[in-house]
């Protein structure tokens, strides 16, 4: 029987406060070996005190080819950034 | 797509490199590349898992509790940057079991060192001070190679490797150290270890087919023999300290060059065991065949059991 | 003498973490899977480490410069105190996940009682040890059930496994003299009354495994007074093999 456990993708976070992270992959046959998997592979040097695995086939990822106009029309809206706007120097913090 | 345009991807592809920019598995990359890639990352991995052999060899019989778990540890490790590699791997297209399979049937590589025996436990010392010693040196440029997910599981390897090598040397300082037999141990491992961890490098510029290549896609930041150079300049003063000699008459500081001078390496040794005439090969290469065959029946298992436990959440669920 | 009662009770402890890390440590390299491969090989790690606190409280309590290694590597085979389970082979990856699995219920139920020992260094031991054997348990009672509810071939490996490890379990309820005299100086647990909820908790994975226990009613023991099964001998040689070739040196 040729039956290989399907790919899983692990998320960690390292310390309350900040977000899960992705980490990197692992194989299991379900969803709680997947976890204990994660905890034995990735967290082995104290690294993290939350784990999320997902099935590498449900991410749904955008295409590189399609990064054009996914991604460039936002790098001209410099209004949308601080440094767009003009303030006395006498204004220290805003 | 034609001829010309797959020409300007390529163009394109290759600045992108030059800018330092990274490659993710879903870019456009040349065929080349991406085989290239396939063949090195894999041969990287099936290295870690065939090195835990030797080195595993000698957990049930460490010498002391200390050294039982940190071996233990390193092995696991070893296990851990396998499963790091192989999953890089696996975003070029290509799955864990097919890498398997072109281990076990001899169509993939590993390197060669792993076919050497570890017969005294001063083995595992020389191991984790030379072989792990020479595995940093081609490791670190490989932080920052080309294709992303290699670069993020070298990073993670280099990060955890760095206490194998210590590791090694202490074993070694303290066998040098010990008694006249302790350090007959030692030197004797020395002796054996020393002209494989330097092959270990790679065949001699003339020799070596991908280098001019694997410079461009930078799977290789430095030659076969500047590396080779590094790494006997770092070792030779690390033995010294310790009291004990390197097995190569020729070897000689020279002011000139800033380096040291070293023998002849027998590539012919070095050839013999690529082509699978080492001590170990048929060993090594059938204990990673067994425990896949023999993990078989447990595998399916457990796809088994998540597939029954799937048909009965639905069935809860209707 | 109320250490050495102390201490022939902490090796009927230490001693069956100490075995079973070493069966567990053999197998590194050779597991079915990558994962599981690392999976097993923290078990050894948490079990060897146990082993260690254990011993080098031995030490301190013998008083006599011995040190964890001397206690681990240069007794005889009599002296070791561990179960008859915990020396099986690992005849194939059923019997590895049924022996850990027979060993990892007794164990946490041992370790909840023993961390209201009144001995503080072993009641700190078990506490830590809490919830390192928790997750024991939990990865061998998944993969019972994964093996026993897997294929026909899985559940017919693994139930040959049950039956033949389970006369070995009846030992890890006997109470050895040392053990009674721990237990009324409160330092040391009644293993009898945990009987009950080991039975339970086997039960109750097993119903889920499609498994069942034998009819056995005949129980072999003998490893807690030092009397072991012929499988010791060999792991011994190999355990102790550097101490007992280079003698008296520094690794």
């Amino acid at each position: 029987m040729k039956n290989n456990w399907p790919l899983w993708e692990v998320f960690v976070r390292s310390k309350n406060g900040l977000e899960h992270r992705h980490f990197g992959s692992l194989h299991a046959a379900d969803a709680e070996m997947a976890l204990e998997n994660a905890r034995d592979v990735y967290t082995r040097r104290n690294e993290g005190v939350s784990i999320w695995v997902v099935e590498s086939k449900s991410i749904t990822a955008s295409n590189p080819e399609n990064s054009e106009e996914l991604f460039d029309p936002a790098q001209d809206k410099v209004y949308r950034h601080p440094t767009f706007y003009t303030l006395p120097d006498e204004v220290k913090h805003m | 797509m034609s001829e010309k345009e797959v020409k300007n991807l390529e163009e394109i592809f290759d600045q992108r490199i030059a800018r330092d920019e990274k490659i993710e598995p879903r870019d456009w990359m040349p065929e080349k590349y991406r085989k290239t890639h396939i063949r090195q990352i894999s041969q990287h991995a099936h290295s870690e898992i065939v090195g835990m052999l030797p080195e595993g060899n000698w957990i049930s019989r460490a010498p002391s509790m200390r050294r039982k778990v940190a071996l233990l540890a390193k092995v696991q490790d070893e296990a851990g940057h396998g499963l790091y590699l192989y999953s890089a791997c696996e975003t070029l297209g290509i799955s864990r079991d097919e890498l398997y399979e072109q281990l076990h049937t001899g169509k993939a590589k590993y390197s060669s060192i792993f076919n050497y025996p570890t017969i005294t436990w001063a083995d595992i010392g020389a191991i984790g001070w030379l072989v792990d010693g020479a595995a940093i040196i081609n490791q670190v440029p490989l932080c920052s190679t080309s294709y992303g997910p290699y670069a993020r599981a070298m990073v993670r390897v280099c990060k955890e490797e760095s206490f194998h090598q210590r590791q090694g040397y202490e074993i070694m300082m303290t066998l040098a150290k010990g008694t006249p037999e302790q350090k007959e141990l030692a030197q004797d491992a020395l002796n054996r270890w020393w002209w494989p961890s330097l092959m270990m490098l790679g065949p001699t510029d003339a020799e070596s087919v991908h280098t001019e290549q694997s410079m461009k896609w930078k799977l290789k930041r430095k030659t076969n023999d500047e590396l080779r150079q590094q790494f006997i300049d770092q070792t030779v003063p690390q033995a010294d300290l310790i009291g004990l000699t390197i097995p190569d008459p020729d070897l000689k500081w020279n002011e000139k060059t800033g380096h040291y001078d070293f023998g002849e390496i027998n590539w012919d040794e070095f050839w013999q065991v690529v082509k699978g005439h080492g001590p170990c090969n048929k060993e090594r290469l059938s204990a990673r065949v067994n425990a896949w065959k023999e993990g078989e029946w447990v595998r399916d298992a457990a796809m088994a059991y998540a597939e029954k436990q799937n048909i009965k959440k639905l069935k809860k669920v209707i | 003498m109320e250490n050495e009662n102390k201490i022939q009770y902490i090796y009927g402890i230490a001693d069956n973490a100490l075995i079973l890390g070493q069966r567990l440590s053999e197998l590194c390299g050779h597991g079915p899977n990558l994962e599981t491969d690392i999976a097993m090989t923290n078990m050894a790690l948490d079990l060897l480490g146990q082993t260690r606190s254990y011993y080098q409280y031995v030490a301190q309590l013998s008083g006599d410069e011995k040190t964890e290694d001397d206690i681990a590597f240069l007794r005889t085979e009599r002296q070791y105190k561990n179960v008859l389970l915990v020396e099986q082979p690992n005849r194939h990856f059923g019997y590895v996940i049924t022996r850990q699995f027979f060993y990892d219920v007794f164990h946490l139920l041992l370790l909840q009682e023993l961390q209201n020992s009144s001995d503080e260094t072993l009641s700190a031991i078990a506490k830590k040890g809490i919830k390192e054997v928790s997750y024991h348990q939990r990865f061998s009672s998944d993969w019972i059930k994964r093996l026993g509810d897997g294929t026909e071939e899985s559940h017919q490996k693994v139930q040959e496994a049950i039956n033949d490890l389970w006369r070995f379990t009846d030992e890890l309820f006997h109470m050895t003299d040392d053990d009674d005299i721990a237990m009324q100086n409160n330092i040391g647990v009644n293993t009898i009354v945990l009987k009950e909820k080991y039975i339970q908790t086997i039960e109750g994975v097993f119903e889920e495994a499609t498994l069942a226990i034998p009819e056995t009613k005949w129980f072999q023991k003998g490893g807690k007074q030092g009397v072991h099964s012929e499988h010791m001998g060999y792991l011994l040689s190999d355990l102790q093999y550097m101490q007992r070739v280079y003698p008296n040196m520094k690794w």
